[in-house]
Formats: structure tokens, C-alpha cells, sequence
């Protein structure tokens, strides 16, 4: 982000406000479907979903994400993978009770 | 001595060593919160019966430090991008915005514990309890170190945009990268804890 113009920093700061726009709508959107009574599963999909989405409005614009090196998509990339394993690892640990 | 690659993209990575770093510094971070998320759905999916996050704690009081965090992240970008366009006084106010929107959230936590801990509901109460102090705490604490480092662009450290304009610009940039990763992770907080 090192050699912008004024005129593409101003155009950039709208896309912020619109972001923000967005995730205030998307917080009062989480919230409401918390009131929806609609099971476990659902609810959990849906969450996290919309939390995802944010999640990405925050990193792709506010953190640049959407215009950047490789090199950091790469580190990402591993993180994310790495994570991942983390997220499965109680999952694992839920099919070997099963299997005993 | 001076640091290398302060303001000029390093050849190979194409970027200053400064954002690299912060961002190695948050995929670390991202395994230390995805530790506590992964325990979190280990004491969830072994537990006999889980509370609905809403009956314990208070939902529209954590909205509305959702809607705090998401607007100290527009301030924060707002306050790089005035750098940008060389007005160093928006700069000082989206900073200095930021700084009050982090406080407010720091206040609202401090009445959602104080509400608690009157309850005599303590992170040794039960595991929901427990997973709940343990998160959102190590997630204030982030909150903290944040705000330590915005105060210090805010007052002694702004002194470097008379001295070196552009590497000034590159440190908000990554006090930002932080800032918004700390968001982030409410944003998954919030309906993880509170809403399901």
C-alpha cells in the first residue's frame, strides 16, 4: 500500500465506510438470528458463517488482504492449515470415544 | 546502526520487514487463539449439556462492544489513511478516537465481570465459565497491549512524522494490522460465547 494516490486513498476510505456499514448491519444480523429458533446445527452453520463473512470484510480491506504480497498469502496459507488441524483435532478425539 | 528495510520492500519478500513481521507475529497469534477455540469444542462436544451462551451472559451489552470494536477498526484505518493525505490533525483525531472506542470497551468488560463475579459466577464456576473468562480475557488483554501502543503513536511517538514521514506511516500500518486482527477475533468471540 506503499504508492497510492490521494485520489485512490480517498476512494479507499469510502470502501471503509461501507465495510463498516456492513458489519454493523452483520452484528445486528448475528444477533437476530440468535432469536431464531432454529436447532443446534443450524444456528452454529449460520453463525459462523456470518462471522466468516465479517471476518473477511475485516482482513481483505481493512488489513489490505484483497491487495498484498505473496509472500504473505504463503504465511497465511500455512497458518490456515495448521489451524485447521487444530479445529479437527477434538473432532478426532470425539471418533475414538465412539469407536471405544 | 539503522534498522534495514524500514520504509523500502525488501527485494525478496517485496515487503518492509516491519509488516512481515507483524504479520508472522499474527499467525502465531492466530495458533494461540486457535488453541483456546479448539478446547472450547472439546469441552463443548464432551460435555453432558452446554448453556445457551445468552441465558449467563449479557447479549446487548456485547453487541454493543461488537459495534465499539468494529468502529475503532474504521478509526484506525481512517487514522492511516489521513497520514496518507498528509493531515496529521485527522490523524491525531481517528487515533485518538480509537483510543476512546477501546476505553468504552474496556468499561462494558468491566461491568459484564463485575455483573459476574457479584453472581458469584467465577471462571472456576463451570467449563462454559471457565472457556468464557479464559477467551475473552486473554482477548482484553490483547485490547490493552493495543491501546499501550496506540497511546504511544498518540503522544511521544508522533514525533517521527516531522523526522521520517514515511516510516511513521508504515508503523500505523501495522499497529492497524493488530488492531483489526484483535477485532477479528471478537468477531468470532461474540457469537461463539454469547449467541449459541
Amino acid at each position: 500500500m506503499a504508492d497510492l494516490t490521494p485520489e485512490e486513498i480517498k476512494h479507499h476510505v469510502k470502501t471503509y465506510v461501507l465495510v463498516f456499514v456492513a458489519l454493523a448491519f452483520l452484528t445486528i444480523v448475528t444477533v437476530g438470528i440468535s432469536y431464531l429458533d432454529l436447532g443446534l446445527g443450524a444456528s452454529v452453520a449460520l453463525a459462523l458463517i456470518v462471522a466468516s463473512v465479517k471476518g473477511s470484510l475485516v482482513a481483505c480491506y481493512f488489513m489490505h488482504l484483497i491487495d498484498e504480497k505473496t509472500t504473505i498469502y504463503w504465511t497465511l496459507l500455512v497458518t490456515a492449515a495448521a489451524f485447521l488441524v487444530l479445529m479437527f483435532l477434538p473432532l478426532g478425539t470425539m471418533a475414538v470415544q465412539v469407536q471405544v | 546502526m539503522d534498522i534495514p528495510f524500514t520504509v523500502k520492500n525488501r527485494p525478496d519478500t517485496g515487503l518492509y520487514n516491519g509488516k512481515l513481521g507483524v504479520w508472522l507475529f499474527l499467525a502465531s497469534e492466530v495458533m494461540l487463539f486457535g488453541g483456546l477455540f479448539s478446547a472450547y469444542i472439546f469441552l463443548r462436544t464432551g460435555a453432558e449439556s452446554w448453556p445457551i451462551g445468552a441465558d449467563i451472559l449479557n447479549v446487548p451489552l456485547a453487541t454493543l462492544n461488537t459495534l465499539f470494536l468494529i468502529s475503532s477498526s474504521v478509526t484506525m484505518v481512517m487514522s492511516w489513511a489521513s497520514l496518507k493525505l498528509n493531515d496529521l490533525k485527522k490523524f491525531k483525531l481517528y487515533l485518538g478516537l480509537t483510543f476512546l472506542l477501546a476505553t468504552a470497551f474496556l468499561v462494558v468488560k468491566y461491568f459484564e465481570y463485575s455483573a459476574k463475579f457479584h453472581h458469584h459466577l467465577y471462571p472456576s464456576t463451570n467449563n462454559f465459565l471457565g472457556i468464557y473468562f479464559t477467551m475473552t480475557g486473554l482477548h482484553m488483554l490483547h485490547v490493552i497491549g493495543g491501546m499501550i501502543v496506540i497511546f504511544y503513536f498518540l503522544v511521544p511517538g508522533v514525533k517521527m512524522w516531522d523526522s521520517n514521514p514515511s516510516r511513521f506511516i508504515n508503523r500505523i500500518e501495522i499497529i492497524g494490522l493488530y488492531w483489526h486482527f484483535v477485532d477479528l477475533i471478537w468477531i468470532f468471540l461474540f457469537p461463539v460465547l454469547y449467541l449459541l
